[in-house]
């Protein structure tokens, strides 16, 4: 191992996939230090599915290279899969298995020694141990995705790949999910997990954000906000869905977006978007101030100039 | 337009989201175009019940001139073709239970002499009887040609003796089954087709269930290498197959009264080669299949030819020999000549060596492809 494999739980570079003729993965790189939660986030089909299925050796690459956990992607799959927790993004173990058979054919599966005391443990830990004979199929989804975690931690991976693990989840299943993932982050596991919500990208430690098999930005959620380089502004008053069709296409507005009571203006140019904003509001009963640009905005931002870059001829 | 509620629009709307769909489908579009055609030319020229030109031995203990316009007239009913001179009794018994031979025509020594005093000599013609069908036209026309032999072949010394009833009798010994009882055909043949049609649908199903239920890409997620899955799948089903041979045994003995002339344990390793054979198609179906429906539609394709093709239905040297050569790849025809050598004939393992190797060979083969098809990333 090298000193970046020390480092570094994913470490990869330039990787591209095609399927047929859609380019799905476009020169995706990545590095995900130890005992990091690394928020993964992108629209529907941006690519995210597949880059955490090469980076566990589930699909080969077209090009590009890296390791995983010190083990190169491609040559040496099995050892990655030896020491990786992967949760598939739809719930993949046997509903026709019960709690425990599940359990017990997972930890058989990695061969792990004392077998009967570690399901039993992870059963109590799960709180299933009363449901232990019940069949899985038969559990609500927030049953299942606890399951599904402590099913991908039982061998104890130093690494978690998680593909949306919170997808129609309740809050307080969501809330309780995370604060585990924060446990196991602090006793040294990395974490790469994607997902669409806003609240959950802001309690990973890194950020990446994929948008039609690119990578736009990645970093600290407050780096990456700066990276935009966006001013915003917050309204409030009536009729803003009205004010927000106006705004569009003003000088120095380059995006609107309608949160609740409250309409959200960015722009690069902060100045120009200031001075359109003022005259906008001038005499009206409209509230303008200034706030910090917040991550939903900079991802809707990048989202919508991705999707121009991407019809834009090349 | 609307009749009671039934909405043509909407009707049409359906249709043409079926044909969409079933264009899409490839290997259900190619199974609807191609199941007639294949099996149309396949067995419509290969299926024949009236068999001709099978094998047949001569032991000659009287060389004449009769033994000699007898067995031109065989050939030349087309129902026989001598394929060589046996050396005495034991070599054409031999011949007969490895299924080299059909018939074995004996032509006592003092054949020709006692015909000559007019003493009603008897030729003797030996079948494999264990299937009726095979043998039934063959031995019908043997009396025939003994009355044509008769009425036109005597010449010579034996001149005087043309015309009228024959001066000699064709007896027929139907070995091994001899009241021919198709049943005894049939029920032992049931056995591998029984096992085909479960064996490779049950196995065809069980890797293309873990790719629709989602859970192959966890498992593909795992250390857990390819010929484990393989076999591992395949353990539960070589148990079933036992049962299932098991239970057409019995059903053999005590409700068709099928003899058992062989070893027990022999149509146990018989079986089992046979399982294992088939279930090694079945992986491999299911390698091949995108989803159930997929897999089932495989099984039936392959299932139609092992019916047809491997004697089971139809005498196997009926077909022309084109449809032989696939016959004789399928399983199922090296099986049911197993299991009916074994208990009809009672054959040893020298006998039955010929079906066995291919049963091994071709399991080999097709885990070898399984394996290739088996794949271990989503790709």
């Amino acid at each position: 191992m090298n000193a970046s494999a020390d480092e570094f739980a994913i470490d990869v570079h330039g990787l591209h996939k095609h399927f047929g003729d859609k380019h799905v993965v476009n020169d995706v790189s990545l590095q995900v230090r130890r005992g990091e939660i690394f928020g993964f986030l992108g629209p529907n089909g941006s690519g995210k599915t597949t880059s955490i299925r090469m980076m566990c050796g589930l699909l080969t690459p077209d090009a590009g290279s890296g390791t995983c956990l010190g083990y190169d992607i491609v040559r040496e799959a099995d050892q990655i899969k030896r020491q990786v927790g992967y949760m598939t993004q739809k719930f993949s173990y046997w509903e026709d298995l019960t709690i425990r058979e599940n359990l017990d054919f997972v930890a058989r599966i990695y061969e792990m020694p004392d077998r009967k005391a570690l399901v039993d443990r992870t059963l109590d830990e799960l709180g299933l141990a009363s449901r232990a004979g019940q069949l899985t199929g038969s559990l609500s989804g927030g049953w299942k995705q606890r399951l599904a975690l402590a099913a991908c931690l039982l061998h104890q991976p130093r690494l978690l790949l998680l593909d949306e693990p919170t997808a129609g989840v309740d809050p307080t299943a969501r809330r309780d999910f995370w604060e585990e993932l924060h446990r196991l982050a602090a006793r040294g596991i990395s974490v790469l997990v994607s997902t669409h919500y806003m609240d959950e990208a802001e309690r990973c430690h890194k950020l990446a954000y994929i948008a039609y098999g690119r990578l736009l930005a990645q970093g600290t959620a407050a780096e990456v906000i700066a990276g935009q380089g966006l001013s915003t502004w917050t309204i409030e008053g009536d009729d803003l869905t009205e004010l927000a069709q106006r705004l569009r296409g003003q000088p120095g507005v380059d995006q609107t977006v309608a949160f609740g009571a409250a309409l959200h203006v960015s722009g690069r140019d902060g100045a120009r978007l200031e001075a359109t904003l003022r005259e906008a509001a001038a005499g009206g009963a409209l509230r303008l101030t200034p706030s910090d640009t917040s991550l939903e905005d900079v991802f809707i931002y990048m989202m919508a100039r991705s999707s121009d870059n991407f019809g834009a001829p090349a | 337009m609307k009749w009671r509620g039934f909405s043509l629009a909407r009707w049409w709307s359906v249709v043409l989201k079926e044909f969409l769909q079933l264009r899409r489908d490839r290997i259900t579009f190619g199974m609807i175009i191609g199941l007639p055609i294949v099996q149309l030319t396949l067995f419509g020229f290969a299926i024949n019940t009236d068999p001709k030109h099978l094998p047949t031995a001569v032991l000659n203990a009287d060389p004449s001139e009769f033994s000699r316009s007898f067995v031109a007239a065989m050939k030349n009913s087309e129902y026989f073709e001598i394929v060589g001179e046996v050396p005495d009794e034991e070599a054409g018994r031999a011949a007969l239970a490895q299924g080299k031979v059909q018939f074995v025509l004996n032509i006592p020594a003092d054949f020709s002499r006692r015909l000559l005093r007019g003493e009603k000599p008897a030729l003797l013609v030996e079948a494999d009887a264990t299937d009726p069908m095979a043998t039934g036209m063959a031995l019908a026309a043997t009396s025939q040609l003994a009355q044509s032999v008769a009425r036109h072949d005597l010449t010579g010394a034996l001149a005087p003796l043309r015309g009228g009833e024959p001066p000699f009798e064709v007896q027929v010994h139907r070995l091994y089954n001899p009241e021919g009882n198709s049943q005894y055909n049939t029920v032992p043949g049931l056995m591998g087709v029984i096992l085909t049609m479960t064996m490779v649908m049950m196995t065809g199903l069980a890797m293309t269930r873990e790719r629709e239920r989602g859970t192959m890409e966890n498992l593909l997620a795992t250390p857990v290498r390819p010929i484990e899955v393989m076999t591992g799948k395949i353990v539960p089903y070589i148990a079933i197959g036992l049962i299932q041979a098991t239970i057409i045994l019995l059903a053999a003995h005590f409700v068709f009264q099928v003899p058992f002339a062989g070893n027990l344990g022999a149509v146990y390793l018989a079986a089992l080669l046979f399982i294992a054979a088939t279930l090694t198609v079945g992986i491999t179906l299911s390698s091949l299949a995108q989803n159930q429906l997929q897999a089932m539609q495989l099984t039936m394709f392959y299932f139609l030819p092992n019916i047809l093709l491997s004697g089971f239905m139809f005498p196997f040297r009926g077909m022309p020999q084109w449809a032989q050569y696939i016959g004789n790849v399928l399983p199922l025809t090296h099986f049911n000549r197993l299991i009916r050598g074994i208990l009809l004939k009672g054959s040893g393992w020298a006998d039955l060596w010929p079906s066995v190797w291919p049963l091994l060979l071709f399991t080999v083969v097709v885990m070898g492809i399984a394996l290739r098809f088996y794949r271990r990333t989503l790709d």
